[in-house]
């Protein structure tokens, strides 16, 4: 882990919060600032997320692998597989899912949320920027964690009568954390 | 030579990347004219075979809407006249003042054969290119959800997270900021995926067309930066994108301070709408995929976010089954580009041989070439002024003396970084990719030519 404050510093970047700073002509407030861009508040900004490893920014809500397995089947499994086998059909072309554990390093390594993806977090995160893939950010927070909830059980991670919220899920050990370099 | 191992998924796009190859140079051929001479030559014989069909076929059908859809992508159909010194050209402007190029260059970018085309990758025409900067129309392309479209009165970037004080920049605050304007190329980290155990795609488009130079203007992130300030701590920045995917990436600050840009322009215009119009993300020597395209949002961290496209997408798989993230860098590479791949040379004689040279770490030093496969090196000419993370084209003046031959060019860069061979980039990065990955092939291209004169992708 790097430490970048040194070079904020020397750059002058820095927000400045000692008096020493403050006080310092060459810091004097006009000079750094084109005054250009609107400040914008929590309320303008609720809008945007972006969940990191240890759950921060999980909005309300819950979800199970039961009210997930509905969800799955009408907006994921025409594109996944109905089992997450995934479906390379032309025009399809979505992804598998599930299995391949004890595979990545064999000669045919099979990359899945189950055996390759270090981060529960990020599949709560990439479903509900990005999917269902025709109709992207149209799943309510409530079905993007029934959904993870569905393919984490379906994938033997979680048990299937466990529930995913902000808690839980970022508490979930994927079995390939271990395999990326930490940080 | 140890063999690299391709993912499932992987593997069976390959295969149908060959296929789709195949069909397109065939097409090529049904469209070869003495006009390309010298630059795509087949057999002598088969070209004139085809001219004759050609022409008999545009006599008998003689009306010009039937040729007008013969125009290419970007061009505008016009009869040519016989003698053009005979009559009247088209009228100044009436073009409605945007121009078009000619109707006889063909070139195009061609798709990588994803099942999905809306998440899928397009090659620039290597072969065809001249110069150094790509033609805006012809940059490669890498998208995750299809290419938006976005009304820059409607857009803006919010700058947030670790910051003094979160704003929103709209297009027009971002263009009234002190810009920069540079040259730099931006390659994709899976150009040449197919390429690792045995030479694969025919053509340079196929093995290293996911690479392109452009001229961009912009604004420093280092200017928001300052005008946001940056609290203590500060040492991540996440990068998202307006499209489907709304794309995410994870920056180290210290890379976004150095020299990320924020750009609306390119080549002298606007972005292009591939290009991430209104505003895109530009991290010079930085992979690809990390230079977000419809750029909205940078939030400050003091962590990565762990994004798809950092976890599960583009990291190194290795042999061991651990894996690692965050290789940014695209290190020095080239290739010769004429003569290339499925090209014919008609004869013994002079051939200025040709190609790109690039550093995602800084200025190519020098280029050597090769005509040996590899046994002796000659210093190549460098066309332009080495800039920083910027493509070079260089030149060799060759005298063929009809004999098989081997093609090499050799890219040194400014940090005295060596382009490896093949085998020298899989000793170092073991058997199982670069560092355990498909991404990230900058070894030494091998173009072999028989006594035929015909062009052909070779491992040597």
């Amino acid at each position: 882990m790097f430490t970048p404050k040194h070079m904020l510093q020397a750059a002058g970047i820095l927000v400045a919060v000692s008096v020493a700073a403050a006080a310092s002509p060459a810091l004097a407030q006009n000079q750094d600032h084109y005054g250009l861009g609107t400040p914008i508040g929590p309320q303008e900004l609720a809008k945007y997320s972006a969940i990191p490893a240890d759950g921060t920014g999980l909005p309300p809500g819950s979800g199970t692998a039961a009210a997930g397995a509905k969800v799955f089947a009408d907006s994921c499994a025409a594109c996944h597989g109905d089992k997450g086998q995934g479906n390379p059909a032309k025009g399809v072309g979505g992804d598998r899912l599930l299995g391949g554990r004890g595979t990545l390093a064999s000669d045919t390594p099979i990359k899945t949320v189950e055996s390759y993806w270090p981060y529960a977090t990020t599949l709560f995160d990439y479903v509900k920027r990005a999917m269902p893939f025709n109709a992207p950010g149209t799943l309510s927070d409530n079905d993007v964690y029934a959904v993870v909830a569905y393919i984490l059980s379906e994938a033997k991670i979680i048990k299937p009568t466990d529930t995913m919220n902000a808690t839980t899920l970022p508490k979930v050990t994927m079995p390939n954390l271990y395999v990326f370099n930490q940080y | 030579m140890a063999s690299v191992i391709y993912d499932e998924k992987s593997r069976r796009i390959a295969a149908e990347m060959v296929a789709a190859e195949t069909r397109q140079i065939a097409q090529r051929e049904a469209q070869e004219c003495d006009c390309k001479d010298g630059m795509f030559p087949r057999s002598p014989a088969s070209r004139r075979r085809f001219l004759f069909a050609t022409g008999s076929a545009a006599s008998l059908a003689g009306s010009t809407a039937a040729l007008a859809q013969k125009a290419p992508p970007g061009a505008v159909y016009f009869d040519a006249p016989a003698d053009p010194t005979k009559e009247l050209g088209r009228a100044v402007a009436a073009d409605g003042g945007y121009g078009s190029r000619s109707q006889f260059e063909t070139e195009v970018r061609t798709r990588f054969p994803t099942a999905n085309e809306y998440t899928s990758w397009s090659f620039t025409p290597l072969d065809k290119m001249v110069g150094n900067l790509t033609a805006s129309g012809l940059h490669f392309e890498r998208h995750h959800g299809g290419i938006p479209t976005i009304d820059p009165a409607n857009h803006s970037l919010v700058v947030h997270g670790m910051v003094g004080t979160a704003k929103k920049f709209s297009i027009a605050d971002l263009k009234r900021f002190p810009s920069v304007t540079r040259k730099h190329f931006i390659e994709c980290s899976g150009n040449g995926l197919t390429e690792w155990n045995k030479p694969t795609l025919k053509t340079v488009q196929g093995t290293h067309g996911l690479l392109s130079t452009s001229e961009w203007t912009g604004v420093q992130f280092a200017t928001i930066a300052r005008e946001v300030g940056l609290k203590d701590g500060s040492s991540w920045v996440l990068a998202e994108g307006a499209d489907a995917a709304v794309m995410t990436r994870s920056i180290p600050i210290e890379k976004m301070l150095k020299d990320a840009l924020l750009v609306y322009g390119q080549n002298g215009e606007a972005i292009r709408p591939e290009q991430g119009y209104p505003l895109r993300l530009l991290l010079p020597g930085y992979e690809g995929n990390t230079h977000i395209k419809w750029l909205r949002r940078l939030e400050v961290s003091d962590k990565p976010f762990m994004t798809r496209e950092e976890t599960s997408k583009y990291t190194d798989l290795l042999a061991n089954g651990k894996a690692r993230q965050f290789s940014m860098e695209m290190e020095a590479k080239s290739v010769i580009t004429f003569p290339s791949g499925e090209m014919t040379l008609p004869g013994p004689g002079f051939y200025n041989v040709s190609g790109l040279a690039w550093s995602g770490r800084g200025r190519v030093q020098s280029v050597d070439v090769s005509v040996d496969g590899g046994q002796s090196w000659r210093p190549a000419q460098l066309n332009v002024t080495p800039e920083s993370v910027c493509t070079v084209r260089f030149s060799y003046p060759w005298m063929w003396d009809g004999k098989a031959a081997i093609l090499q060019s050799r890219c040194t860069d400014e940090t005295g970084y060596i382009q490896p061979t093949l085998k020298q980039l899989i000793a170092i990065r073991g058997s199982h990719g670069p560092f355990g990955s498909i991404y990230h092939l900058n070894a030494i291209q091998s173009w072999a030519i028989d006594e035929t004169g015909s062009v052909a992708n070779v491992h040597a």
